[in-house]
């Protein structure tokens, strides 16, 4: 396995916020996760990169426990993270956002340079010089995404890739997704919209209130309407 | 013409050390978020070092390279200092991180005088600039010449570095946003040691190339870390180019302020900063920042007033406090008189701070300002003591209701700055104006009337007034003001919400709590029968906010213990030690790291975990506080 996730509880505070989450995710797969607005997704992923705090658990990455390294070692063995909220350095240019992002080549993963992440978001590479806060928000999305694979990382964690973004660019977001896939990237990636992750993913976890309640293919998934009806707003 | 050209240069030559300093405050803010008061100190150990070294290594080479080396182990003091003592309080808030870099700044002050002695010491002028250039009859020093080229060449080479090299990138990267550059596999620990390293150095060679101009002593800091303030605060933190234009602005103000009016020469710059921090908060170059969430406590600990029991065991306090006559000394009561005035001094600051959420850096103002108003209606209309008492606080209440309508449109850092602005323009005031306040010399003779003058009666009296202002502002922390009040501190957008006057509730609380400092100041003249511009100095200011912090931020009346455990502590170290600053400056800094919660905080959270096993995830330290989703 990739990744494996077992019994993460975290919280914000005195609120407890997630409740014992586990799943898995295969060597080159994309899996979504899939859930509401505050469901726990992106404090999923937080707390996997050790963004939270107040978090307990095994996080298996590669074989390795990480659950108890800081942010950036856990980020530098390969776990990128693309945040939900675009958080790109607005007063930094795009290339400079991109040099932040960079880190030593690594053999069991894709290698990318600024070149190639041009030409896989050639918006990016028509803007190289103008500061991250001059950006559409389209922009800035794939700017994020292109300064984490910077990072030259084997598994992604994506938030929310397509949330606030025109049917266009959303396609392109598909294709990008498709294109890291293909290198060889695995990936998961949250979302609120299950056409989307459809076009994308291999296999789903629902998350509702903290709690995993679905996990199975996508197939799996379609043959369960009444689990689709009761945990995503469609 | 020509005197004024030269008067301009010199005030160039002065702006290049002023920059250096101010920019190394400016990088460390912009990365950390810490306003670093001990870079003052490490100007000043800059300055020492490199006197030490340039006596000790011979020849130019030995000059130019003890100025380097001093500033280079400077920077390694600096790193050690963020290693030890700043990285435990990175998440803390902003006051905790002022005051432990302030008990620095104590401990350092009687650390040079220690090593380097009391005297000033005059460096060895710079080999190859002894000389002087004429122009047109006038002599400019060629020192000075040198020092205006560094400022450009140093602001060019700052530029550089953050602009073409991916330490620079990672920098401003981390200045805008700390946790998404970790998130991207920076270690951030490192490229904060390396920024606080970074500024360290400028300050500490900002302060070494000073040697050849000034003599070196041991008040340098204060004055340098409050001009820099000045300095970063008009030009904008974080801003480089910004320091680099204020250090100019502010050193021409000073050089011209003196031709043209001499009388207000040392408030101009305050003026100028107070006048840009009101038009343009974030300064000339600075950007406005984000609506940052309003940092809370460090937990939440709902306030409730006291219980029956409470209340009964304060009275028991307050009557055994009152027997003390009965078995003390002369010596004892007027240590306790002064105590109790300063317990009003430090209640006022906690109701300001702590209910309304705005930690004021220059509170003595109107403590002073209250002193000097008993000691104006005594010695110049020689009204009787108790109408002096009951009118003298009346200035610290307007003085009060000037400034806190300016103060209470900042909050955080620049409301501390703008109230520490505006208290050093009262200082310089009481300190410049020779004619109506004596100056330096201050206003002497004012002794309490007969029915106080024994120093039991007069300890009642200060009794008395204490637990008045004690029970009466804690009274107005459960009053429906105090609700409101409370509720701007925790978050304004909503309590403006739901229709409540945020700016009008906060400057009734800046009113309020300046005429109580005032009521402490006018005990304090009859008290002490003298009134000196140090009333209002920012040490006192600061000794207030300790006392604030000794007691507990969070606790409803721990300030009363923080001032009686202070200034007690205060006065036995002063009468024991002649290094009470190095005790008082450790304290302070282990009170920040080990007790953030204070002495009251601390016995509550001990209460607490007796009744029921602490709950989860309430450690002693400040954890970072997060942003829920």
């Amino acid at each position: 396995m990739k990744l494996t996730v077992q019994g993460l509880n975290s919280h914000y505070g005195p609120a407890h916020i997630l409740f014992d989450i586990g799943f898995e995710v295969g060597e080159g797969e994309v899996v979504a996760l899939l859930g509401r607005n505050g469901a726990g997704k992106s404090t999923t992923f937080r707390s996997i990169v050790g963004l939270v705090a107040q978090r307990s658990g095994r996080i298996m990455f590669e074989g390795k426990d990480v659950s108890a390294k800081p942010t950036h070692e856990i980020v530098r063995d390969g776990l990128g993270y693309v945040p939900e909220e675009r958080r790109i350095f607005t007063d930094l240019t795009v290339e400079e956002n991109l040099e932040v992002g960079r880190q030593p080549k690594r053999p069991n993963a894709p290698h990318w340079t600024r070149e190639k992440l041009f030409a896989l978001f050639p918006n990016l590479g028509e803007m190289k010089n103008r500061p991250g806060g001059r950006m559409s928000g389209g922009e800035q999305q794939m700017l994020t995404i292109a300064r984490t694979l910077m990072g030259n990382p084997s598994l992604v964690l994506l938030d929310e890739p397509s949330e606030g973004l025109s049917p266009k660019i959303v396609e392109q977001m598909v294709d990008a997704i498709l294109t890291m896939k293909k290198e060889g990237v695995s990936i998961v990636v949250s979302e609120q919209n299950l056409h989307f992750a459809r076009l994308i993913s291999d296999r789903a976890y629902i998350i509702e209130r903290g709690r995993i309640c679905f996990g199975g293919t996508m197939a799996e998934l379609d043959a369960r309407p009444d689990i689709r009806d009761a945990h995503l707003s469609l | 013409m020509a005197f004024y050209v030269v008067q301009f240069l010199t005030g160039l030559a002065s702006a290049a050390s002023l920059f250096l300093v101010a920019s190394g405050l400016s990088i460390i803010f912009g990365v950390t978020r810490i306003v670093n008061f001990a870079h003052g100190a490490f100007y000043m150990i800059g300055a020492y070092i490199a006197f030490t070294l340039t006596e000790r290594l011979s020849g130019a080479f030995g000059f130019w390279g003890g100025i380097v080396l001093a500033a280079l182990a400077v920077a390694v003091i600096g790193v050690i200092v963020e290693m030890v003592l700043l990285r435990r309080i990175y998440h803390a808030p902003e006051l905790f991180q002022l005051l432990a870099t302030f008990g620095l700044t104590l401990m350092v002050e009687d650390l040079v005088v220690l090593i380097w002695g009391p005297d000033d010491l005059v460096g060895r002028r710079a080999p190859g600039f002894r000389g002087a250039i004429d122009f047109f009859g006038q002599n400019i020093p060629s020192y000075d010449l040198f020092l205006i080229v560094l400022g450009p060449v140093v602001l060019g080479i700052l530029w550089l570095l953050f602009q073409r090299t991916r330490w620079g990138v990672l920098v401003r990267a981390a200045t805008q946003d700390r946790d998404m550059v970790a998130a991207l596999g920076v270690n951030q620990k490192w490229l904060f040691t390396s920024v606080f390293a970074v500024g360290v150095f400028l300050a500490a060679l900002g302060g070494a190339l000073q040697i050849p101009r000034d003599a070196v002593h041991h008040a340098m800091d204060l004055r340098t870390i409050v001009e820099v303030f000045v300095v970063v605060v008009i030009g904008g933190l974080g801003s480089i180019v910004g320091a680099f234009v204020a250090a100019v602005l502010v050193s021409e103000l000073n050089a011209f302020g003196i031709l043209i009016f001499p009388k207000i020469s040392i408030i101009l710059v305050f003026l100028v900063m107070a006048v840009v921090l009101i038009v343009r908060p974030w300064g000339l170059f600075g950007k406005p920042e984000a609506a940052a969430r309003r940092t809370p406590g460090l937990t939440v600990n709902p306030w409730r007033p006291l219980t029956s029991n409470e209340r009964l065991a304060a009275l028991a306090a307050l009557l055994v406090a009152a027997m003390l006559p009965l078995f003390a000394g002369n010596y004892l009561l007027t240590v306790g008189s002064e105590i109790a005035i300063f317990v009003i001094f430090a209640v006022s600051l906690h109701f300001l701070m702590s209910v309304g959420g705005l930690a004021s850096f220059g509170h003595a103002a109107y403590f002073g300002l209250g002193a000097y108003g008993v000691a104006f209606l005594a010695k110049m209309a020689g009204l009787p003591m108790i109408v002096c008492l009951l009118l003298g606080p009346l200035l610290g209440c307007m003085g009060a209701a000037v400034f806190g309508f300016f103060a209470v449109q900042l909050s955080g850092v620049y409301f501390a700055m703008l109230t520490l602005a505006f208290a050093q323009i009262v200082w310089s005031i009481a300190f410049q104006w020779v004619s109506v306040t004596g100056g330096d010399n201050g206003i002497l003779g004012i002794w309490p009337e007969k029915w106080a003058a024994s120093p039991s009666h007069f300890y009642w009296l200060a009794l008395g007034v204490a637990a008045s202002v004690t029970i009466a502002l804690r009274a107005m922390v459960f009053s429906p003001f105090g609700y409101a009040l409370r509720a701007t501190r925790d978050s304004l957008l909503r309590s403006e919400a739901i229709g409540i006057d945020a700016k009008r509730i906060q400057w009734t609380a800046f009113v309020i709590a300046g005429t109580t400092a005032g009521i402490g100041g006018a005990l304090f003249a009859y008290l002490k029968g003298s009134v000196f511009p140090d009333n209002l100095g920012i040490s006192l200011s600061v000794d207030a906010l300790v006392m604030v912090l000794l007691g507990g931020v969070e606790t409803v009346s721990g300030a009363v213990i923080g001032a009686i455990v202070y200034k007690a502590l205060n006065i036995w170290l002063v009468s024991q030690t002649d290094l009470s600053k190095l005790v008082l400056g450790g304290f302070i800094m282990l009170i920040v790291v080990v007790f953030p919660k204070g002495i009251v905080g601390m016995l509550e959270m001990l209460a607490q975990r007796r009744r029921k096993s602490s709950p989860p995830g309430s450690p002693l330290l400040a954890k970072p506080i997060e942003s829920a989703e």
